[in-house]
């Protein structure tokens, strides 16, 4: 089980709600990924407060953890009112933290995440940060109360994979007890595969499953992926050698000249 | 009374935050006010009052990643 603040799930990949063709397939998404947490967000009401509601019926219909997210929000008031705002209409102390800090790569402006993360935790939520591979700024968010850490591995939308499995490996080893979620950036179930072999303890993905093709299949793939990269590293993977190694015995060999 | 609701201004006949989103017909528990840049509960909007160009935001759940 993960466990995320007092929350335990079976489920080790987080799936955001946005951008899939219809309702219907989001709801089939999440379902044929097992999915346990889904991320949702605030918006400018312009239909009397029906649609918001139309929206969050389905997703309390699935039965499923909300985790909303500050996306957006590219200060630190907006994203502190944002969670505010967020917890009035969810009813829940969980906020995906994000404090934007630039347009075109939507790096996060860490400064300003750390500041609205130590507001949010003393005001008692429980924060789960969109932050960057830095161990530096990870320390601090840790500092500020969070206990869940979700490093990028490449940025949002992008579907890159991991461009820096060095940065995501030591940030595993110097958080072991630290709940790790990768967020932001996979772009297929062998880039959350290879995530979880480094030992990351989730994926939170929303692109890659949106985006595909057929979203329900790709989400059942991803679910797949993760569960494969979370069973190898559990069964300790070999590292990589420079040279070759046999791998048939050669005691007993035939000599035949 | 004139506010900015949303970004945009309008003129609305209300006194309290429960009044201009009955006016605007605005309804369900999935909203969430703000005004002025603070966080107004749903329980404090029906005796919240409000002052003119007072700047208004409504939320609602949407999807998110």
């Amino acid at each position: 089980m993960l466990k995320l603040y007092d929350t335990e799930v079976r489920s080790r990949l987080l799936l955001g709600t946005a951008r899939y063709p219809s309702p219907t397939i989001l709801a089939e998404a999440v379902r044929r990924a097992k999915a346990e947490i889904v991320t949702v967000s605030l918006r400018r009401e312009t239909a009397g407060g029906k649609a918001g509601g139309a929206f969050f019926e389905l997703i309390h219909a699935l039965g499923v953890h909300v985790l909303p997210n500050t996306a957006g929000c590219h200060s630190v008031q907006e994203a502190v009112l944002t969670a505010r705002m967020a917890r009035e209409v969810f009813r829940t102390d969980w906020i995906k933290l994000e404090v934007i800090g630039h347009h075109d790569t939507l790096q996060p402006d860490v400064f300003g995440l750390v500041e609205a993360a130590r507001i949010l935790t003393g005001e008692g939520f429980q924060v789960f940060p969109y932050t960057t591979d830095d161990l530096v700024v990870a320390e601090k968010l840790v500092e500020a109360g969070c206990r869940v850490l979700m490093p990028w591995c490449a940025p949002i939308g992008s579907a890159m994979g991991p461009v820096n499995p060095m940065a995501l490996r030591a940030f595993r080893a110097h958080f072991p007890d630290v709940p790790l979620i990768v967020d932001a950036g996979i772009g297929r179930p062998s880039h959350a595969a290879g995530v979880m072999e480094l030992g990351y303890d989730a994926v939170l993905l929303n692109t890659a499953v949106a985006g595909a093709g057929d979203p329900a299949a790709m989400a059942e793939a991803f679910a797949l992926a993760i569960d494969a990269g979370r069973l190898a590293h559990a069964a300790v993977p070999l590292e990589p050698r420079d040279m070759a190694v046999p791998s048939t015995p050669v005691i007993g060999k035939a000599v035949f000249s | 009374m004139t506010f900015i609701i949303n970004g945009e201004e309008q003129e609305i006949a209300a006194t309290t935050l429960a009044d201009l989103l009955s006016a605007l017909d605005y309804e369900g528990e999935w909203l969430a006010t703000a005004v002025n840049g603070e966080l107004v509960h749903r329980e404090d909007r029906a005796g919240f009052t409000l002052g003119a160009r007072d700047r208004i935001e409504i939320l609602s759940p949407m999807q998110g990643g």
